[in-house]
């Protein structure tokens, strides 16, 4: 069993388009969500609930004023800048427990916190698994591990061949987690200045994790210029050009009504993703 | 004042927002907090004079005092630390440099060392002053160079334009929350309308008061505007759907370059926040 992530650097370039579009294409596939920050796929996809299950995100420090004697050494330890004249400010709290180890009287305890809700769904394309945060959740790389296992767990119970995994934006934790153990990534990128200086910059990461990757420039046409330097980039750092995706109108049409651009029509875009989407295959990526 | 540009979704044209506003506004401070993909600098091509290190803890283990008790791996609430045979391995990129691990070994054998993960630069662009962080690729966490940039916003100075990293995690809410306004900026679409109404519930719950810019704007606006009106925030500008717009930001044109005519909108956008944190 393979898993396929898409990731993009830059947000917004079209990366839950295209996974929507694959969605459609693979065979015997389990998708996952793993962009727990701001979750698209299910807009696409209209999941129906299977199973729900808590998420426990970090804990919560919490200090017992009856016991504390205000010696104010958890301050001083905290890494976070958390506690502030000996009150837990909990938007800042990383649960790590530093200040309980610390604390001389026990006055500290820490608590789990339900910060989401962890989701297997049926969608029309196949099993989803998905998460959703409560407002100013953290979106760790936890959550995205937890979303993960879970894809894995039902691809092996229902005999899988490919996961198809909609990655976070940036570089950070939450892309971090959702490339470990990975063998490919399809990163989605556009000709602009920001595209491709994020596009390098996730490239990095991908690479320093040993992940294969291939770049696929979409609205090509905005910049062909751009397009070309984007792909002389990517052959430069070890990943594949793989695929360019005209700028098209039927792309916001039918994501405005909830369809992944493949099913309604036969326009531009969704021809240049269906070659993409063999081109991947030509080449062991998915 | 500070003002958050944010955007629960990413690519919705909130750096050109944020660069256009400060082009417009004078003796602004324009703050690229989006310190995993910093894109401000792409606009201004700033010139940086000074940079400030950002640093962050990670254990070192020193094995001949260690007795491998796993205390430290099975306090770690990152799984940042295993202890396997006569190994303790640290995960820098799971390690959030909490230093508990330090006080949890009872031989004393994890000491804190120092590891550079970004850095801030300070430097002006076109008679402003710029503030940029850079996260260090395959480093995990922004949040502390996100902090670093805004204790540099000069408090005497012009108004501070902070450019957000998308998204509402952690460094978001950190910019939201010392804003005294947070511009949320969408498209109509609904990726638009859903990350949306997740960066409004966080600017709600921190108290911060907020508006709507609009980008790409077209037929399908209402989306977002019923969503608006239900919560009582205002949209306070459109920027149309236009192909020219798309090419003049694909060139690494700043909007208000490109078609001066927008220089006024962003004014009397800037003029109606101002109005707005005022009252
Ligand atoms: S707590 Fe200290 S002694 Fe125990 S395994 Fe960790 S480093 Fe070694
Ligand atoms: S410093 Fe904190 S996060 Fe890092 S390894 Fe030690 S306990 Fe884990």
């Amino acid at each position: 069993m393979k898993e396929l992530v898409i990731i993009s650097g830059k947000g917004g370039t079209g990366k839950t388009t295209v996974l929507g579009c694959f969605a459609v294409l693979a065979a015997n596939k389990v998708l996952a969500d793993a962009d727990v920050d701001a979750p698209n796929l299910h807009l696409l996809l209209s999941p129906e609930p299977l199973e729900e299950s808590d998420y426990h995100g970090v804990d919560l420090a919490a200090i017992d004023e009856e016991t504390c004697t205000k010696c104010g050494r958890c301050e001083e330890v905290c890494q976070f800048s958390a506690i502030r004249d000996l009150r837990i400010q909990p938007r800042r709290c990383e649960g790590c427990g530093t200040c309980a180890v610390v604390c001389p009287e026990q006055a500290i305890t820490m608590t789990p916190q339900v910060t989401g809700q962890l989701y297997l769904s049926r969608t029309r394309y196949g099993p989803l698994a998905h998460a959703r945060l409560v407002a100013g959740g953290e979106a760790s790389g936890k959550l995205v591990t937890e979303v993960r296992e879970l894809a894995h767990r039902v691809a092996v119970e229902r005999g899988a061949d490919l996961i198809l995994t909609d990655g976070s934006p940036g570089i950070g934790c939450p892309v971090i987690a959702s490339l470990s153990g990975v063998e490919a990534t399809l990163a989605v990128t556009e000709p602009t200045p920001s595209g491709l200086h994020d596009l390098e910059r996730v490239l990095l990461v991908a690479a320093h994790f040993q992940v294969r990757s291939a770049v696929c420039v979409n609205k090509w046409d905005i910049n062909p210029q751009l397009t070309e330097e984007i792909e002389r980039l990517a052959r430069a750092m070890g990943a594949m050009p793989l695929g360019r995706i005209p700028f098209d109108e039927a792309v916001a049409e039918s994501t405005a009504e909830g369809i992944p651009v493949v099913e309604v029509a036969d326009s531009p875009a969704a021809r240049a993703i269906r070659d993409l989407w063999t081109d991947m295959g030509e080449n062991d990526l998915c | 004042m500070k003002i958050a540009v944010a955007s629960g979704k990413g690519g919705t044209g909130k750096t050109t927002v944020a660069v256009s506003l400060a082009l417009s506004v004078p003796d602004a401070q324009l703050v690229d907090a989006d310190a995993e993909e910093p894109n401000c600098h792409l606009f201004l091509r700033p010139s940086i004079q000074r940079t400030i290190p950002v640093y962050m803890m990670v254990p070192h283990v020193d094995l001949t005092k260690c007795d491998f008790c796993r205390k430290c791996a099975d306090f770690c609430a990152f799984n940042a630390l295993a202890v396997v045979k006569e190994q303790v391995l640290v995960f820098p990129e799971l390690c959030h440099g909490c230093t508990g691990c330090v006080y949890v070994c009872p031989r004393e054998a994890i000491v804190a060392r120092q590891r550079q993960i970004g850095e801030v630069e300070i430097g002006a662009a076109r008679g402003m002053v710029f503030i940029q962080g850079r996260l260090k690729p395959t480093e995990p966490s922004a949040v502390r160079i996100v902090r670093e940039e805004i204790a540099q916003i000069d408090p005497k100075g012009g108004p501070a334009i902070i450019d957000a990293s998308p998204g509402t995690a952690c460094a978001v809410q950190d910019t939201i929350g010392q804003s005294q306004f947070c511009l949320l900026v969408t498209e109509p679409t609904p990726f638009g309308l859903h990350d949306l109404k997740m960066a409004m519930d966080v600017a709600q719950e921190l108290g911060v008061p907020s508006g709507v810019v609009i980008n790409r704007n077209g037929a399908r606006d209402s989306i977002i505007e019923d969503e608006c009106r239900k919560r009582n925030i205002p949209v306070l500008l459109k920027i149309p759907f236009d192909r020219r717009v798309a090419e003049a930001y694909s060139r690494g044109q700043p909007l208000v370059d490109a078609f001066p005519e927008w220089r006024e909108s962003l004014r009397s956008l800037y003029r109606e926040i101002e109005r707005r944190v005022m009252t």
